[in-house]
């Protein structure tokens, strides 16, 4: 038989291809100098940032805007250690991202030498697996595996490290076959006794609550949810990371729970008999107090990943599996047997919700001082909603989540779980390249947008046209607004007087910068930025002690919320 | 964590035999902060499988919660609860005490008599071995530690289920 050798970095690229990928986020280096030399050679697109933690959160946002599975390339040492903060966050959130570090060559591991850190032994408790190849013979399965191992199940990100050796090393590679796990299968099938138990407990249900996570929109199962809610005619909250799965401008669509959800939500929780969760893990930003949670309900709990059930809260039905999986099937097992008309069984319930609703909305009053809630409604009356928001962390996000309505799925992409500092801009870069027909903004804080400013190179080289709000408030807002409440106004280390002008930063940059200082500048301001197809920053010199309401103070359940 | 639901735990637990496997279970553990008591890991027939048997701590939803998370490894096969079950189990330790003429045969007796055996003999000292469960080991501790004990080492326990609860349980998850 004829067999033709192969560099490795030719089997890597291969694998990749195989994958399907189109774009990779890198950074350069010495361990990677041989795979960077062939990787131009192809049709992958590398788009090189400024910082490779801005790689891993383009990723990421390439990851959740695409569907797909999001792709890293960094060197050895430093260049691998930089990309630890990213890939914590794509844990927590479960996105699939596949990150590839150079190592240093074989026989120098081990030997403290130059840019060698053990990333396999840092990266153990934050990907959902990693591998150091140390044969050239396991590189092309290995790819394979990541890739398997990232989207499948619970997706996670999960890194590969690659001596640098190897890269040049060469080997008779064959195609990889599917991959076969022996210690790894996820159930996506869920056990149907389980689901005739949930139906059972639904035609009982007077006042159900449906609370969708993350896991709805990683299954693609928004329609599925739409459907469900509809045929059981309850109403649905979401947590933070479920944002888009269900559309908003329905009866049915109480907005987001938990410590700066919605009255109406957070009151539905305490007050439901059912409590139908579906992909959600029940964080501690979600449930406050947890002896406080959901006192009345039974809890019903799907997820694909036993581990999230009854990790925080009792469950009276677990059902593991896929998200949507189990929402269709519980959708024909409606259909065989249907609730019939349910609008005056639930009308009591659904009367209660709309006085909730009505009686304590979100709101603001706009005076002078540009409000930062005002800002995020004009987006979204501007963009009508349909544009792929990315946030940074902090007040900035929780205005987003509150004040742009998201009809969509994958349409509002966050840092969720381990509320990252400087995750929107490069993130909304990644946005941007999986999704060249979507207007991309990221909306920023004055203390957030500098932890990655750095990317604005990134975007003005490949010519993205990512728009970045920023919400000046020179303070670190969210801080503050505890310290306000919680600490007697004590401003301890949150006063940022000495922000960078942005409207210079951005020019200096090549990009657009525009600056709102009072209300009426804002639409003006925000039509003329979004409708540039350049990467603009618009910035919006806002009220500084605004605050997120509601809140409800940690470890307080979270029917104790501070309203306006 | 209270203490007042805790349970011990026997944990079977089979897992790939490769670099790295052992550091994401004991990472596992510290890193959620769950206790483990002991442990003992060593290869099975297959060279590529090994068995790892862990005694843990915990009230229910810790148990359950230490089980999903290993099950969740990606490196671990299967994980086996013992506790509810019939089982075996072993623990062993190699004690090095001090022979004084006056002890040698209480010593050799009380060896005897725990059906270890002595395995060096020296001038000064005996070095022997009891295997048993963990509170035979203990006991046998206690009795040779007025002699003086020079050192000692143990194994931490290893455990297997017994045949007839394996046969009824073969399909049940665990």
């Amino acid at each position: 038989m004829f067999v033709i050798k192969q560099k490795g970095s030719i089997i890597l690229l291969n694998a990749l291809a195989e994958e399907g990928v189109k774009t990779i986020f890198g950074y350069p280096g010495a361990a990677i100098i041989d795979l960077s030399d062939e990787l131009v050679k192809t049709d992958i697109n590398h788009i090189l940032v400024r910082h490779e933690q801005g790689a891993v959160h383009a990723a990421d946002g390439y990851a959740r805007a695409s569907g797909g599975v999001g792709v890293c390339l960094v060197t050895s040492g430093p260049g691998a250690t930089n990309t630890v903060t990213g890939i914590a966050s794509a844990y927590c959130d479960s996105i699939p991202i596949v990150v590839i570090t150079g190592q240093v060559p074989t026989g120098l591991i081990g030997n403290d030498a130059f840019q060698e850190v053990d990333i396999v032994g840092i990266t153990r408790p934050c990907t959902k697996h990693n591998y150091l190849v140390t044969k050239i013979e396991d590189l092309g399965k290995t790819i394979k595996e990541a890739f398997y191992l990232a989207r499948s199940g619970r997706p996670g990100p999960v890194l590969v490290d690659i001596p640098k050796d190897l890269f040049t090393m060469e080997f008779d590679c064959k195609s990889q076959d599917c991959v076969k796990l022996r210690s790894y299968s996820p159930t996506y099938d869920p056990n149907i006794r389980q689901l005739k138990k949930v139906a059972r407990l639904i035609e009982k249900a007077k006042q159900p609550l449906i609370l969708a996570g993350g896991g709805v929109i990683l299954s693609k199962g928004s329609d599925s949810l739409k459907k469900f809610a509809e045929a059981i005619a309850s109403p649905v909250t979401s947590t933070l990371m479920g944002l888009g799965c269900f559309p908003t401008q329905t009866p049915y669509w109480l907005g987001m729970i938990g410590m700066h959800g919605t009255y109406r939500a957070n009151m539905a929780s305490a007050n439901c008999d059912l409590l139908i969760a579906v992909g959600v893990r029940f964080d501690d930003r979600v449930t406050g107090k947890i002896d406080g949670f959901a006192p009345k309900a039974t809890i019903v709990h799907i997820d694909i990943d036993p581990t999230s059930i009854r990790k925080n809260v009792s469950v009276s039905v677990p059902v593991v599996g896929d998200c949507k999986l189990t929402l269709d099937l519980l959708n024909e097992l409606l259909e065989e047997k249907p609730l019939g008309d349910l609008s005056e069984s639930r009308a009591p319930w659904l009367d209660q919700i709309e006085e909730w609703k009505s009686t304590k909305k979100l709101s603001y009053s706009q005076d002078q001082v540009i409000k930062p809630q005002y800002v995020i409604e004009k987006l979204y009356e501007l963009t009508k909603g349909e544009a792929i928001i990315t946030t940074e962390v902090g007040q900035n996000q929780m205005w987003a989540a509150q004040y742009y309505h998201f009809d969509k799925p994958n349409c509002f992409i966050t840092s969720g779980g381990l509320g990252c500092m400087g995750f929107g801009l490069p993130a909304a870069i990644g946005a941007q390249i999986a999704r060249p027909d979507k207007l991309v903004v990221d909306v920023a804080g004055d203390g957030s947008i500098q932890m990655n400013i750095q990317e604005m190179a990134t975007a003005v080289q490949y010519g993205l046209p990512v728009k970045v709000v920023i919400l000046n408030n020179r303070f670190l807002g969210m801080v503050r607004q505890w310290q306000e409440l919680f600490y007697d106004k004590r401003y301890a280390c949150t006063e940022m007087d000495h922000a960078p002008d942005f409207i210079k930063l951005a020019e200096a940059y090549g990009a657009v910068g525009l600056r709102a200082t009072s209300p009426e500048e804002v639409e003006s301001v925000l039509k003329e930025g979004l409708s540039l197809p350049k990467t603009v920053i618009m910035e919006f010199v806002v009220e500084q002690e605004e605050k997120v309401y509601p809140m409800v103070p940690a470890g307080a359940p979270i029917t104790e919320m501070l309203l306006v | 964590m209270n203490g007042k639901n805790e349970e011990k735990h026997y944990l079977s637990l089979m897992v790939e035999n490769r670099p790295g496997v052992l550091s994401r279970i004991v990472g596992l553990f510290s890193g959620r902060g769950f206790n483990i008591e002991s442990l003992c890991v060593a290869e099975t027939l297959e060279a590529n499988i090994s068995r790892i048997t862990l005694v843990t701590r915990g009230d229910m939803m810790i148990i359950e919660q230490i089980k999903k998370q290993l099950n969740k490894l990606i490196n671990v096969i299967k994980v086996t609860d013992l506790t509810n079950r019939k089982f075996v189990q072993r623990d062993m330790a190699l004690v090095k005490v001090r022979a004084r003429p006056e002890n040698r045969a209480e010593i050799l007796r009380m060896v005897d008599i725990f059906r270890g055996r002595v395995v060096d003999v020296g001038s000064e000292f005996f070095t022997v071995e009891v295997t048993g469960d963990l509170g035979k080991v203990k006991a046998f501790l206690k009795l040779l530690k007025p002699m003086g004990i020079k050192e000692i080492a143990r194994t931490g326990t290893i455990a297997l289920a017994r045949e007839d609860n394996k046969e009824r349980k073969r399909n049940g998850r665990d």
